[in-house]
């Protein structure tokens, strides 16, 4: 019965001794081929260890995972990977390397998750190092109950039974073959905040505050369509989900979730899901809490109840300021981070910058973002990425000069219901100072006169 | 588009779609394509797609034999729980041989740094408050299974599909049976001596039972 371990990680967060100018195997003294590049880039008199910052994985702190044996292909060839000390002082003067079986990232760009927790852990996406509105398939979010499942796909069954006419197993080929869909939504982690709000610190970056969200394309086969294979029978209320990891994890979320737009997601950005997404099919349930969204969904069982399972009672329930617990509070808010600048970014007075962040909801459509530079007192709307999708990561981006004074920048979200993302206060008054999920109010930072930015962690 | 689906939904809960008629999600194909194309004439060997199946017939017919192996789901109405029983004192054993590590020898979570390769285990036994439920005011109360959770057939139903969470699936049920009667004397809900087996651990009553509400949350102006 462990705890949950979403609260706030983020290799921008400077405050855990984790500085993010400092690569990761120093911490854990390995010998690692990427430590071997900074090394030469540095030998070379190269200032480009400084960006250089945190590989996150540390394979040492991790356990191996358990499970059924699997027959690894043997590795692609050339991943692509380009080195530091490749880069020409002048690259129109000598042919470059050749086309690669994986493309890799720039040398100088190394974009990371912040992983945490063993077993039962999760690691953020770094929203401050990324544009647009898709999450890199590498990049989304992890948070995981017992490890991550590692599944044969040829031994892969999705049971469906229960209150159903015909009860059922399909195989993954059995899915791909029956009409799919793709739709772009994001998936969030309904703890997401929970740092921020519990215990926040100067020094966190939005990958530390609200990294536990991503966005991207989904693609698989819509409930619907297996509804309609299986035969839902009357009196059929409740959609009870099993994951096939060490946990098996397993939710209860409304049948008419599972008619108007959930599905059996076996693909994401293109590509068939990765193992911490759900590899190789996890029920995807737009706008609802990540933890719903069951991954290696391996069981579907129609019911006239919810199972109360451990994750819907003891866990994934909000303790409220009127002295009760809400329960199956399954839809995300509207919310927005701004995500530039923010901390660690510095500005530079006088001088126009971009503040740019994204918002989401899980009740449609963002309609409008608004975003204040001096610390609420007015707000001027902001410009939304188009098309806005639904359900989906928005982009918002205003252009401004910083006069070099000190002032708080925030966000706030509407969408296409009227809700108004709240502030801290309001929102500490309607759930509480001890409330659990679901932490929507509105994200500030801190410019100093220095140009340091800060998460603002009384505003 | 919503009146669509919930007549779908009407007619799919009623059990009436099983002919070839082209309803649901993949409906009415036809219109689609003369939505998008009325207005252009199209080359006459060009034609809308056909209709649809309401069912592809993809997918084996389960067995009840692996659907009993596969579902281990047990709820509030007792439905799951297997036969078999345990006693506080016998859940007890089972527990300092098999929890306590990581939960403490009374459940009252971990004193130390966990052994390794686990995350820290959170405290299980508790009733303060007694009065009220004031989690959402104050943010140092700990939840435990006694303040906390609402259903017995919770504890149940986690314990034999999750934990110990480095070897889970291997406790008998009479070791679950007996790990749950533990924890409940412990936190004073049932006494020393009850045994519990699937009729009386569904006539529990948790202490935090009726303090659980429905989302009533609905988005528009009002924040909740």
């Amino acid at each position: 019965m462990h705890e949950d371990e979403t609260a706030g990680q983020g290799k921008g967060d400077t405050a855990n001794g984790t500085r993010s100018d400092h690569p990761a195997e120093e911490r854990n003294g390995l010998v690692t081929r990427r430590g071997l590049i900074a090394a030469a880039a540095a030998s070379a008199g190269g200032a480009i260890l400084a960006r250089l910052p945190a590989e996150a994985q540390a394979p040492a702190t991790r356990a191996a995972p358990a499970g059924p044996s699997v027959q690894a292909p043997s590795p692609a060839p050339v991943s692509g990977a380009f080195e530091l000390a490749d880069v020409p002082a002048d690259p129109t003067r000598a042919p470059g390397p050749p086309t690669s079986a994986l493309g890799a990232r720039s040398p100088f760009e190394t974009p990371a998750r912040s992983p945490a927790g063993v077993l039962s852990g999760s690691s953020y996406t770094p929203l401050h190092e990324l544009t647009g509105t898709v999450t890199p398939s590498d990049l989304v979010f992890e948070r995981h109950h017992a490890g991550v499942a590692l599944i044969d796909p040829a031994k892969y069954e999705l049971l469906i039974h229960g209150l159903v006419e015909r009860p059922t197993v399909f195989t993954l080929d059995d899915l791909r073959r029956l009409p799919s869909e793709s739709r772009t939504c994001f998936l969030e982690c309904s703890g997401n905040g929970r740092g921020a709000f519990k215990t926040p610190k100067r020094e966190m970056s939005p990958q530390a505050v609200d990294g536990l969200t991503s966005s991207g394309e989904w693609t698989g086969v819509p409930l619907a369509v297996l509804f309609r294979e299986v035969g839902v029978r009357r009196g059929a209320s409740w959609i009870r989900a099993e994951g096939g990891d060490a946990s098996r994890l397993s939710r209860s979320v409304p049948v008419e979730k599972g008619l108007a737009d959930a599905m059996i997601a076996f693909a994401f950005n293109g590509e068939p899901l990765r193992p911490a997404n759900g590899y190789p099919a996890r029920l995807l349930l737009p706008g609802y809490e990540g933890n719903a969204n069951i991954k290696w969904v391996r069981r579907i069982e129609l019911a006239d109840s919810p199972g109360m399972f451990r994750d819907e009672t003891s866990k994934y329930t909000d303790p409220l300021a009127n002295g009760t617990a809400r329960q199956f509070s399954l839809v995300m808010d509207a919310k927005s981070i701004i995500t530039a600048p923010a901390h660690p970014a510095r500005l530079t007075p006088n001088a126009w910058t971009q503040i740019t962040g994204i918002a989401w909801t899980g009740r449609g459509k963002i309609v409008r973002v608004d975003v204040s530079t001096d610390g609420g007192a007015s707000w001027v709307v902001a410009d939304l990425q188009a098309p806005v999708m639904s359900l989906a990561h928005t982009r918002f981006r205003l252009p401004w000069k910083w006069d070099g004074k000190r002032t708080v920048l925030m966000s706030r979200a509407v969408d296409e219901t009227g809700a108004i993302q709240p502030t801290l206060a309001e929102f500490r008054a309607k759930r509480g100072a001890g409330t659990d999920y679901h932490f929507s109010y509105i994200r500030s930072w801190v410019v100093e006169p220095d140009g340091q930015v800060f998460f603002a962690v009384d505003v | 588009m919503r009146a669509r689906r919930l007549g779908w939904l009407a007619a799919l809960v009623g059990g009436a779609v099983l002919a070839g008629c082209d309803r649901g999600p993949l409906a009415d194909r036809a219109t689609r394509t003369k939505r998008a194309f009325g207005a252009v004439r199209l080359p006459s060997n060009v034609h809308a797609a056909p209709g649809l199946p309401v069912r592809f017939g993809v997918g084996r017919a389960a067995t009840p034999a692996e659907i009993v192996a596969l579902d281990v789901d047990v709820t509030p109405d007792g439905h799951g729980l297997p036969p078999g029983s345990g006693t506080p004192t016998q859940g007890a054993a089972v527990f300092a041989a098999k929890c306590a590590a990581c939960h403490g020898a009374a459940g009252e979570g971990q004193a130390g740094p966990p052994p390794a390769g686990v995350p820290p285990a959170p405290k299980l036994v508790g009733r303060d408050p007694r009065d009220g439920f004031p989690f959402g005011q104050d943010p140092e109360l700990v939840k435990t299974v006694g303040n906390y959770w609402p259903y017995a057939t919770t504890v149940f139903d986690y314990v034999r599909r999750a934990m110990p969470l480095t070897a889970p699936g291997t406790l008998t049920n009479d070791e679950v049976y007996a790990i749950v009667a533990f924890l409940l004397a412990q936190n004073e809900i049932i006494d020393r001596s009850v045994a519990l087996d699937s009729a009386t651990l569904v006539a529990v009553r948790m202490p935090a039972r009726e303090k659980f509400v429905l989302d009533d949350r609905k988005g528009g102006a009002t924040f909740r």
